[in-house]
């Protein structure tokens, strides 16, 4: 290769290193890389192409594209009939979008408060918080249950925004800690010698920690929105089902009719997918940057 | 840092540790404390010491199922630790090269990740249909069931490994690629050498991750096995035992102080792993470093 192109390439994109690779190597990456891309895609492109075949269809030729003898939306008919997917994608997104703000909000302040202040109790505080990072939260599942009964939020949507805000409240901290900590001082300073109170300065800062909310709400999102545990452990009843519940038990009741399962299939994919393609920038920076400390 | 003391530190921090303390640490307490204890026919609740402990390890009715969910776990973690995350780094080397549409491959691949376990379940239950062409039920046999879950929830997990791996590579500065070419050294000879030696620290989170995650695992199996884990129990897991446990399940009542014993367990084997990783690899990793 060319030495001239080598330095040109470099500086343009000065942070990432290059593995400079060999034809050889080029070919065998590209081809592994497809063939596990297409082995990523293979059971949705199946299940979303034969949800709109006729169930003889399904049977004989899956992996063929509906054609118009074969094309039906019997499936989504039966979806629409006997199940409130509606509602279902109502609650999913009212228990996400609450908890993702209360984590933001409680968790920003937190931060702030170790970041800015020294105190007595500050490293034996961050430690107590951190212990939630690894510890998962569903093995406090009966006692969660049991104040859920006690505080009468069992069966509410209160419930499961509790359990997700404690869930995703102690990795946003260690987050937000590490990245205020790492914001200049002068601003500050300043600020508080024209005389402004602690609550402006905070939230003077708030915008500028923009990156690192990214990528906390980019990594709490995926496991509250796809949660199954809690819901059907404290959330089942028919008014409360999040999507993900109300497909599953769906699924169960409907095991052999196939376009009705495809249907509802694809319907719950529909909304992931899309919070996927708003949200993959920050997912992936989220993942690379905040991950590793 | 400002030093003196302030009544702002409190409204700061109270929502947060109230949240987090009530919700997350307290119910993880009282879990264990009803654990320690029992309840004879509806009669008052009383203190038994480990004795829910002993039954669960011994017990004919419980120790079968638990010894059965505990081996089967531990098969599903040696999947993901053999298959997952060697696939992940394989991917993630490819993708750090910086290939063209990098981009698009690193989407497609972590898509499954995003996905619901309920939708992967049944979208591989579906495709794994013995009407759909397979030879053999892959899911129906107590001999292929537990590995094919297991390949299932890799399928879909192996985004994370690959992600992390590649965050990894990306880091390493380019001159230590060039001055390998100088000396002529072999792609697999720079992967052993330098790439290997250096992602070593994320291989160690990647590895307490995936312990975390399979021994917490529930989902996967509930969604394409059922809640029993069939067939006969061939893919019962701790967290599907927990469930049923707790819950209860078709004739099985529930029982919150067995249930909280399988989660004490579940609570001890994830704190051990968490403990050996802290202590184990980082301090090896420290040793490297100075």
């Amino acid at each position: 290769m060319n030495p001239d192109i080598q330095v040109r390439k470099h500086k343009s994109q000065p942070k990432r290193s290059y593995a400079r690779f060999s034809w050889l190597e080029g070919a065998v990456g590209h081809s592994l890389l497809i063939c596990y891309s297409l082995l990523c895609l293979f059971p949705v492109l199946v299940v979303v192409l034969n949800s709109f075949k006729q169930p003889l269809a399904i049977f004989n030729a899956p992996f063929v594209p509906p054609t118009p003898d074969t094309f039906t939306l019997d499936g989504y008919k039966t979806l629409a009939e006997n199940a409130n997917f509606g509602l279902y994608t109502l609650n999913s997104l009212t228990v996400t979008l609450s908890s993702l703000g209360l984590i933001l909000l409680a968790g920003s302040a937190a931060a702030f408060a170790l970041s800015e202040y020294k105190f007595r109790f500050n490293t034996l505080l961050s430690l107590y918080l951190s212990v939630g990072i690894m510890v998962p939260i569903r093995l406090g599942t009966p006692g969660i249950l049991e104040l859920a009964k006690t505080l009468h939020i069992n069966n509410t949507l209160w419930a499961l925004i509790a359990v997700y805000t404690a869930q995703g409240l102690p990795l946003a901290i260690f987050i937000l800690t590490a990245f205020m900590r790492q914001l200049p001082k002068d601003l500050k300073e300043a600020a508080r010698l024209d005389g402004a109170s602690e609550y402006r300065i905070y939230l003077l800062i708030l915008p500028l920690i923009r990156p690192a909310i990214g990528a906390i709400l980019a990594i709490s999102l995926i496991p509250v929105w796809n949660d199954l545990w809690f819901p059907l452990i404290l959330a089942n009843g028919e008014h409360t089902k999040t999507l993900v519940l109300g497909a599953s038990m769906f699924l169960g009741q409907f095991v052999n009719d196939y376009n009705a399962v495809l249907a509802a299939l694809s319907l719950a994919i529909l909304p992931a997918v899309v919070l996927y393609i708003i949200f993959s920038k920050q997912l992936i920076r989220g993942l690379t940057d905040g991950a590793i400390k | 840092m400002r030093k003196q003391f302030s009544p702002h530190l409190l409204v700061f921090l109270l929502p947060a540790v109230a949240i987090y303390s009530l919700f997350m640490i307290y119910p993880l307490f009282t879990s264990l404390w009803l654990s320690l204890n029992t309840q004879i026919n509806n009669g008052p609740e009383h203190f038994v010491g480990l004795a829910n402990y002993f039954r669960l390890f011994q017990a004919p009715e419980f120790s079968g199922p638990f010894w059965n969910a505990l081996w089967n776990n531990i098969k599903f973690f040696a999947i993901h630790m053999l298959v997952q995350n060697p696939v992940g780094l394989l991917l993630a080397v490819f993708l750090s090269k910086q290939l063209r549409g990098t981009e698009i491959y690193r989407t497609l691949i972590f898509t499954p990740t995003v996905l619901s376990v309920v939708i992967v379940g049944f979208a591989w239950r579906l495709i794994l249909n013995p009407q759909w062409g397979l030879h053999t039920t892959l899911l129906g046999l107590p001999s292929t069931a537990l590995t094919t879950v297991a390949l299932i929830s890799v399928w879909q997990n192996v985004g994370i490994p690959m992600m992390l791996f590649t965050a990894a590579l990306i880091r390493i500065p380019s001159e230590f690629y060039e001055a390998a070419r100088m000396d002529g050294a072999s792609a697999w000879k720079i992967f052993w050498n330098i790439q290997f030696p250096l992602i070593f620290p994320t291989l160690g989170i990647v590895s307490v991750l995936t312990f975390v995650g399979n021994f917490n695992a529930f989902d996967i199996v509930f969604a394409t096995q059922g809640a029993l884990g069939g067939p006969n129990f061939s893919t019962d897991i701790l967290g599907t035992l927990f469930y049923r446990t707790f819950e209860g399940y078709q004739l099985q009542l529930g029982d919150p102080y067995m249930g909280s014993t399988i989660a004490g367990v579940m609570l001890l084997i994830i704190l051990a792993g968490v403990i050996a990783y802290l202590l184990g690899w980082q301090r090896r990793i420290q040793d490297l470093q100075y």
